[in-house]
């Protein structure tokens, strides 16, 4: 961009550009108002507190318990529709049966119902007279307002995540491959650990972190289904709406952007996991 | 379709004596995936439709004449018409843009674009709060010129633009990419004008893909919740769209009318679900 301006207008160079295409003008001006001001304005904000203080309710045991609340149970829906999302991948991928269609479209839900919708209808279905969660009632398992309901919600809005980085994957993987391992004599064992597993793996892994990615900042459909009791089963996110509700910006502004930091930090390591997997191309 | 074989059409087929075992594998899987899938998937979306219908067809028209439920869609639906376009123009740029110059930082500005997709929901609604909330960097700023962005419609708009940015930047630019440039360079040797090479050789190759991105952003834009709970304040007939008035309802243990707003953006995942599985067979023909 810059060699071209300087060659023709070497003294206009830091200027605004006037010699940019209106596509870039419109690109250039429409992210920094909506994308890059808000952020300019947290961290302006975060930086003005005294790092004592920022620290003191970064680490306040209310907060420490929503993290753990928030990290271990989207870690454990993540790993969970790690297994499940490879299995569904490869059924949908290599059998044939009837609505397999309908179970392939069915996948992309959690993406398109809005997430309130996800919660309410979890919410009712997993409750005790709901018509999953009465079948679990006897058994003296609860599931809606208590953490495993912010279990079911995570698991619900990360389902996709594997099931559709694998597709591609396993789709591109030769039967060849497959059927040479077994004509040198591998067993389904082998030929699944040696051959399709280590192509497989980096698209799985990187699937369960986006998994867990969008459970760790997902509020709309735990809101619903938890019962918001902190030290129970409050994420980090309703904490931060709490927060707000009771006008202490200061407070949300110190426990969002340690979720946000936390959150750049995970989209660092899927970009990486991502540069892995390329590695097969 | 009994008749399907259940093999796989490229499984190895010199190894008959193992195809009982392997049926029986098959079989356990497609059925634990199936189980699967209904329990967190099918069921609960059931559970919307009966809901919404179970106090009888009387409870969910009088649902629909809450006037706070029409404000809602009314509301939901303004803000869509405003973001869908104001993103779609904004995709278009970016995407013409990234492809059509390389420069240094090129896969940075790409990932400075995806960003909201990363950002949580509710930190999204709280950078909005400190910029033009009371508070905020040009709150004192607005109040002078009574200006409310935030507990108002603007600040809903805002928030749902910044957590649908990414989406059509996404499905164009791959396409765009694949495209290249030398239908466009043809065209202008021909004469062709900017505007006219956009309208009449880049736009018809990139149709499919930019409607894709657009119901992306416009099935986000409605049911974004967590962005706009922040900003809205969730008045009820004032800064309430349909997922916020899901809530409110549900919270109030007026099941009828929050099922009855659910069935309406369960009706919209559908038809976006539909859209996009059409598109995508198109997409896989039309665009290459």
């Amino acid at each position: 961009m810059t060699a071209n301006a300087t060659s023709r207008r070497p003294h206009r160079r830091w200027a605004w550009p006037q010699n940019l295409s209106i596509p870039w003008q419109v690109t250039i001006g429409y992210m920094l108002l909506l994308l890059l001001l808000p952020f300019a304005a947290m961290f302006s904000k975060a930086s003005t507190l005294p790092i004592e203080s920022f620290w003191e309710t970064a680490t306040a045991p209310i907060a420490l318990a929503t993290y753990q609340a928030t990290f271990f149970t989207a870690f454990l829906a993540a790993a969970v529709n790690g297994l499940a999302g490879f299995i569904i991948a490869w059924v949908l991928e290599r059998y044939q049966f009837p609505g397999k269609r309908l179970l392939d479209a069915a996948i992309d839900l959690p993406f398109a119902l809005p997430t309130a919708v996800a919660g309410l209808t979890l919410a009712t279905v997993y409750s005790e007279t709901g018509w999953i969660g009465s079948l679990l009632a006897p058994l003296k398992v609860r599931v809606s307002f208590t953490i495993t309901g912010v279990w079911i919600a995570m698991l619900f809005i990360s389902l996709p995540f594997v099931v559709r980085t694998l597709q591609p994957v396993i789709r591109e993987i030769e039967s060849e491959l497959e059927e040479a391992a077994w004509s040198l004599g591998a067993s389904p064992w082998q030929t699944f650990t040696r051959v399709l597993l280590p192509p497989l793996l980096p698209a799985t892994i990187t699937g369960v972190a986006l998994g867990f990615a969008r459970s760790v900042g997902e509020f709309g459909s735990v809101v619903l289904i938890a019962s918001n009791v902190p030290f129970q089963d409050m994420v980090a996110s309703v904490l931060i709406f709490q927060k707000l509700e009771q006008y202490d910006i200061k407070g949300a502004t110190v426990i969002g952007t340690t979720m946000l930091l936390i959150s750049l930090v995970m989209l660092l390591i899927i970009n990486l996991l991502q540069a892995w997997g390329r590695r097969y191309d | 379709m009994a008749s399907t074989p259940l093999n796989p059409p490229n499984a190895p087929q010199s190894l008959p004596q193992k195809n009982l075992k392997v049926d029986w594998v098959k079989l356990t899987l497609i059925l634990g995936v199936t189980a699967y899938l209904l329990l967190v998937l099918v069921i609960p979306l059931l559970n919307v439709i009966y809901q919404a219908l179970a106090g009888g067809f009387p409870g969910f028209w009088a649902a629909l004449q809450e006037s706070d439920f029409q404000k809602a869609v009314l509301l939901t639906l303004l803000i869509a018409v405003i973001v869908v376009p104001l993103n779609t123009v904004f995709g278009l740029c970016a995407a013409w843009a990234l492809t059509r110059r390389n420069f240094p930082g090129r896969a940075f500005l790409l990932s400075v674009i995806d960003l909201p997709f990363s950002v949580p929901s509710v930190v999204a609604g709280l950078m909005l709060v400190l910029l033009y909330g009371r508070e905020g960097w040009f709150g004192s700023l607005l109040e002078g010129w009574d200006v409310k962005i935030i507990f108002a419609v603007p600040g809903m708009v805002l928030a749902s633009a910044f957590v649908t940015m990414p989406f059509v930047v996404r499905e164009v630019l791959p396409v765009l990419e694949d495209l290249g440039k030398d239908q466009e360079e043809a065209a202008r040797t021909l004469g062709a004008n900017e505007w006219q090479i956009f309208w009449r050789v880049t736009l018809p190759s990139i149709r499919w893909s930019v409607m894709y991105g657009v119901i992306l952003t416009n099935a986000r834009t409605m049911g974004e919740f967590g962005a706009v709970a922040v900003v809205s304040g969730s008045i009820a007939g004032k800064t309430q769209t349909l997922p916020l008035y899901v809530e409110e309802a549900y919270k109030q243990y007026q099941t009828q009318a929050s099922y009855t707003a659910a069935l309406l953006l369960a009706c919209l995942a559908l038809v976006t679900l539909v859209l996009k599985t059409v598109l995508e067979q198109q997409t896989q023909t039309g665009d290459e």
